[in-house]
């Protein structure tokens, strides 16, 4: 096991950052199409329920026909890895921006309002600060699934951690699989970590004393 | 300033919420809507700010057709209080009050100096200021809820049963602070209500709505003396009717010479002067009888070994009422805040009577036996019972 580690450790280096990148612009991508479009979607009823099962029906496609499915499309390599793990990234963010968008309290919303906050007003200065905290643990969510997914983007010849596993596999090699596993759980890990830290430092002050008085 | 001509609101499905209501109100009055729920109080209002499109109707605000203007402007001109309080939470106090300046572009100074000035309206600290709604109490939110309709010098302000949610005494003491903050600002308020005390309390005007029409629109005596029909006779009540009797007395008839000290006597004489009038409460006066506070048995006996003179010890809360004031309302003063009593000051901050809780017997005596009328003698009993249902409740 150790000497997988420190006879390999320059290749397991470039993996690794491969596997980083790939599962992070697919994930950048999601959140960016994502929230927006979840913003929009809390606003119409109608869209809403339509753009939601087709989210949710996509996300029932097994990871790795998605990924074939990608082949005539994009050819092989690292753009349809990218795309599919995209279009899998989508649901949790789009769920929860919609979610966080919805449970802002009504007459929270409508005080904004009744000052006089147009409706793009109202989206920035109220319900996107106090949605922050659901859409950013949507985030971690699709992050970690993104993380774990990207393993089977080497079958598409998409490179990353994967190629261990999956060399792995085809030489009866343990160590291989064990290692790129344990690799990958911990880039997940980290991740996770990370934006947790990063959705402490984006929910608004006021909201993190919720429960605590002066005085 | 505001004319409302034949408003109109009826929802789909046929449900009319409001119809055909007529009001005219002046700059600086407040006016209260008061009714039962489901009386379209509330969409009434609502109709102002065009929260609710009315169905049809003329709403005239200072000459300009409410309906026909940008609504988003108009919200902005219009201050609104609601029972929800409705702070943004993830927004700092100073932020919260100022949310109009902000949608209207004002300076940062400009905002600054707003929430400073203001924020010493309702008696808060200005350190409150970067506090968030979350640390505050609901007592303390709503005071925050009514500046944040004031900042932006609106005119006319809305309130949708503003103190609903709020215990008893924190009330009574916003209800004072609006009236306060109303006189001397000069400012429009309509207000809706359902409590028939609050609003014959505050407001120069009550309109009395009933299933979406309007009932009487008159001032609270008026509306006392000559109820409109029995539904507005039941509504304020027969407590209340008997209340407005001749019998009415002012608190200068009933109130006594209070024993008062000046602030720069010492607690030894303090003591002395309660001994010989066998009272337990001193009212600390300046050199020109103005009230400063009041000293009470219990509160300095501890205090009298390390302080020797009053004004390290007298406490300065104090709850007092005007010369002219309705005996009736001091009363209930001296009930809901479990007072022993009550000073009298003139217009002058002078201390010139108290009120006592002896004062509330010599009320239901007179509720019960005084003002005897032979033809009217049954109902008189009955709603004097009425009253002592009432005091036992409070």
């Amino acid at each position: 096991m150790i000497t997988f580690f420190t006879e390999n450790s320059s290749e397991i280096l470039l993996k690794t950052w491969e596997h980083f990148y790939i599962s992070m612009i697919a994930l950048l991508l999601g959140v960016l199409f994502a929230v927006p479009l979840g913003i929009l979607l809390s606003k119409t009823k109608l869209l809403s329920k339509i753009v939601l099962s087709i989210t949710s029906v996509l996300q029932t496609v097994p990871s790795l026909a998605l990924l074939a499915i990608m082949i005539p499309f994009f050819g092989v390599g690292k753009v349809p890895a990218v795309v599919a793990l995209c279009i899998y990234s989508l649901l949790p963010i789009l769920n929860n921006t919609f979610i966080g968008m919805h449970s802002v309290n009504e007459n929270t919303k409508g005080a904004g309002i009744a000052m006089g906050m147009t409706n793009l007003q109202s989206i920035i200065l109220v319900e996107l600060p106090l949605a922050i905290p659901v859409i950013m643990s949507g985030i971690r969510l699709s992050a970690v699934y993104v993380i774990s997914w990207a393993t089977l983007a080497s079958y598409i010849g998409a490179g990353g951690l994967g190629d261990f596993i999956f060399n792995g596999l085809n030489l009866y090699q343990t160590e291989l699989i064990l290692g790129g596993a344990i690799i990958v759980t911990l880039l997940a890990l980290l991740a996770d970590f990370i934006l947790g830290k990063l959705e402490k430092i984006v929910t608004p002050k006021g909201l993190r004393l919720e429960g605590g008085r002066a005085s | 300033m505001l004319q409302i001509e034949n408003l109109t609101k009826i929802y789909r499905g046929g449900k009319v919420a409001v119809e055909q209501l007529n009001l005219e109100i002046q700059q600086g009055e407040f006016i209260a809507f008061i009714g039962t729920s489901g009386s379209g109080k509330t969409t009434a209002l609502r109709m102002i700010n065009r929260m609710v499109e009315p169905s049809s109707g003329k709403m005239l605000l200072n000459g300009k057709d409410i309906t026909k203007m940008n609504a988003v402007t108009l919200r902005r001109s219009i201050g609104y209080v609601i029972q929800q309080i409705g702070l943004m939470p993830h927004m700092t106090i100073r932020d919260n009050i100022t949310l109009v300046p902000h949608l209207l572009k004002w300076s940062k100074e400009k905002k600054d100096e707003t929430a400073r000035r203001l924020i010493e309206l309702v008696n808060l600290p200005p350190s409150y200021l970067d506090f968030y709604p979350s640390q505050l109490s609901g007592g303390q939110q709503q005071r925050i809820g009514v500046l944040r309709a004031l900042a932006a010098n609106q005119d006319i302000i809305l309130m949708d049963e503003p103190f609903g949610a709020l215990d008893p005494i924190t009330r009574d003491t916003l209800q004072d602070l609006i009236k306060d903050i109303q006189l001397r600002l000069n400012k429009t308020i309509i207000f809706v209500t359902h409590d028939m005390d609050e609003a014959i309390k505050l407001a120069d005007r009550i309109a009395i709505m009933h299933e979406g029409k309007l009932i009487q629109f008159d001032t609270p005596d008026n509306i006392l003396a000559n109820p409109a029909n029995d539904f507005v006779k039941e509504f304020i009540g027969s407590h209340r009717l008997i209340q407005q009797k001749p019998n009415v007395k002012t608190v200068d008839e009933v109130m006594i010479k209070p024993i008062s000290i000046t602030i720069e006597k010492s607690i030894d004489e303090a003591i002395r002067l309660m001994v010989e009038k066998r009272v337990d409460t001193l009212f600390v006066t300046d050199g020109d009888n103005r009230l400063q506070g009041y000293l009470d048995v219990e509160g300095f006996t501890g205090a009298r070994r390390t302080s020797k003179s009053i004004s390290e010890v007298y406490e300065t809360d104090v709850f007092y009422v005007k010369t002219g004031s309705k005996l009736q309302d001091s009363v209930r003063r001296i009930l809901k805040r479990n007072l022993k009593n009550i000073p009298v000051v003139d217009e002058e901050h002078r201390l010139v009577g108290l009120v006592t809780r002896a004062n509330i017997v010599d009320i239901v005596y007179d509720t019960i036996w005084g003002d005897e009328e032979p033809t009217a003698a049954t109902r008189e009993v009955a709603a004097g019972s009425a009253v002592i249902e009432e005091l036992s409740l409070q």
